[in-house]
């Protein structure tokens, strides 16, 4: 049975209509990437998974039950690592910790902390404020708090996408790992494809709002550990690649006159084998 | 000296004394000319210097050192500005979290805030009897709204990235007001605080002139009645002082508490 589930779910706000019967099955242990354009409805998307919003229409369930409100087996990544800036990073993993263990003596929490802190590499930091972090380091943070609080799903929206290309390659190193080695249940919405592949058991593309929908899946079956460099020459990381990326660019409404030599160049560009 | 330091030497003490300066000559202009009954800057000194020189001397209950008067307006205003901060807080945090209450209360706060402290002192006296807790109630009263409404803002203002970490985690609503929107709010608490306190500072000389209690306030209005208008400018220059100075220091409590 699907650990997490989405069934024919609409979602409007005000007169724009976001998503349109999205269904979606997700199977405990895999990694389900979701790709799709900016501003399509992704955030939205782990939003209704979270149970942070409900619904317009159709049904989200979490183990056959229905999700009516947030809960901490349901561990969230936000975007925008939403950090409380005045705890240490320590303490805002505590907090969670806390939590979520509260029946746990309080030794056992702080080494539960201490352990993900340090599974994220931020011993050093870990006394520091949000403010004194970068932007990295607060991901790093925001991902020590989702998953010390052991979370039976961990839905991660657009993680990655407010750090430099360095960065954004050494945590997706780092994501590829835990996906690999934690066994959970991980939801990933990204706007960039080969991260998608990176990660992914199976990527599903999201097509461009409004009234966005889910293309059909792409199985990667790229053996882990996954190595970005090896990726780069793998046949079925540019095969897949290309796929995804046709299939996103033939759901943008069809481009007018003008505007037709620019998507036409920019699919080029994006085709482009990057070796 | 650097030019960096010699400017910032400028900035800090040798323009606002220019400034102070200026306003010191017109001033004496003013009094040598056109303002008969304004006492010059020098009458005013020689009139004060035994206030100014004897700052905590007691000769009599309406005649004592400046510095006393205005320990005894402190007390004053400090224990109308605990009252004020001990409501006005959890009032704006219901404002700011409850739309039934923000809907049901804010109007009449609203219709409430602009009312002078002259208008309440004088209700006061009727409740309370007393001019004691009437100046007190007036204070309270008047320098509560700036820690409401800030208050109020700093709980609506609350990022909703930290209240969908609260739902997420399932904290208690206990948990999410002390871990989560009071220390979010903090800032702009503390700008209600600094706010309020202006106020207080400034109610107190209305308070203390129409109850005849001693203190600054109390002291200035008697010398008017006693026609000794030194000691007016006197008064008006301590109340400037110690509020600025009761600025400066919440602004560095401010300062201390800002978060993000």
């Amino acid at each position: 049975m699907a650990i997490l589930a989405l069934h024919d779910v609409s979602k409007s706000y005000g007169s724009t209509h976001v998503l349109s019967q999205i269904s979606l099955s997700v199977e405990a242990g895999e990694v389900v990437v979701i790709v799709g354009f900016s501003g399509a409805g992704k955030s939205t998307l782990i939003s209704l998974l979270a149970g942070l919003d409900q619904p317009d229409s159709g049904r989200v369930s979490f183990r056959g039950k229905p999700v009516r409100a947030p809960g901490p087996e349901r561990g969230v990544v936000f975007q925008n690592y939403s950090l409380l800036p005045w705890l240490t990073a320590f303490e805002n993993v505590e907090l969670a910790v806390e939590q979520v263990f509260s029946h746990w003596p309080k030794a056992k929490r702080l080494a539960q902390t201490e352990r993900f802190i340090g599974m994220v590499g931020l011993e050093h930091a870990r006394d520091r404020k949000p403010a004194q972090l970068s932007g990295g380091m607060r991901q790093r943070v925001a991902l020590a708090r989702a998953l010390a609080a052991d979370p039976e799903v961990l839905l991660m929206d657009e993680p990655l996408s407010a750090l430099d290309a360095l960065t954004r390659a050494t945590l997706q190193d780092g994501l590829e790992r835990i996906a690999r080695t934690s066994g959970k249940t991980i939801v990933l919405v990204t706007n960039d494809v080969d991260e998608a592949i990176l990660l992914a058991d199976r990527i599903i593309p999201l097509s461009a709002g409004p009234a966005a929908t889910l293309g059909p899946e792409f199985l990667i079956s790229i053996p882990r550990p996954r190595e970005r460099r090896a990726l780069n020459h793998s046949p079925e990381f540019r095969r897949v690649r290309t796929q995804v990326v046709d299939y996103l660019l033939s759901t943008k409404r069809a481009p007018s006159a003008e505007r037709a030599p620019l998507a036409a160049a920019l699919s080029a560009i994006t085709l482009e084998p990057s070796t | 000296m650097s030019k960096e330091s010699v400017e910032r030497w400028l900035g800090a003490l040798a323009l606002p004394l220019i400034g102070a300066g200026v306003v010191l000559l017109m001033w004496a202009a003013a009094s040598a000319t056109f303002a008969e009954n304004l006492p010059s800057p020098v009458k005013t000194w020689e009139v004060s210097r035994l206030y100014v020189l004897e700052p905590f001397e007691k000769r009599g209950e309406l005649d004592q050192g400046i510095l006393r008067f205005t320990w005894y307006s402190l007390q004053r205003v400090t224990q109308g500005y605990v009252i004020a901060i001990l409501i006005g807080a959890p009032v704006g945090f219901l404002l700011g979290m409850s739309k039934l209450f923000r809907g049901s209360f804010d109007p009449i706060i609203q219709i409430l805030r602009p009312v002078s402290p002259l208008a309440w002192l004088p209700l006061g006296l009727v409740l309370f009897q007393k001019p004691e807790p009437a100046g007190i109630f007036t204070i309270a009263l008047c320098s509560m709204w700036p820690t409401v409404l800030n208050t109020a803002l700093g709980v609506r203002a609350v990022p909703q990235d930290y209240l969908n970490v609260a739902r997420v985690l399932r904290l208690s609503r206990q948990k999410t007001l002390f871990k989560i929107l009071l220390p979010a709010a903090l800032p702009y608490m503390f700008t209600g605080f600094r706010l309020s306190l202006g106020i207080a500072w400034l109610v107190i000389v209305a308070a203390e002139m129409l109850t005849g209690a001693p203190g600054v306030g109390g002291f200035l209005w008697q010398e008017y009645n006693a026609l000794i208008y030194e000691h007016i400018i006197l008064c008006i220059l301590t109340i400037g002082l110690v509020g600025f100075g009761l600025d400066r220091l919440m602004g560095l409590a401010e300062k201390r508490f800002r978060t993000a």
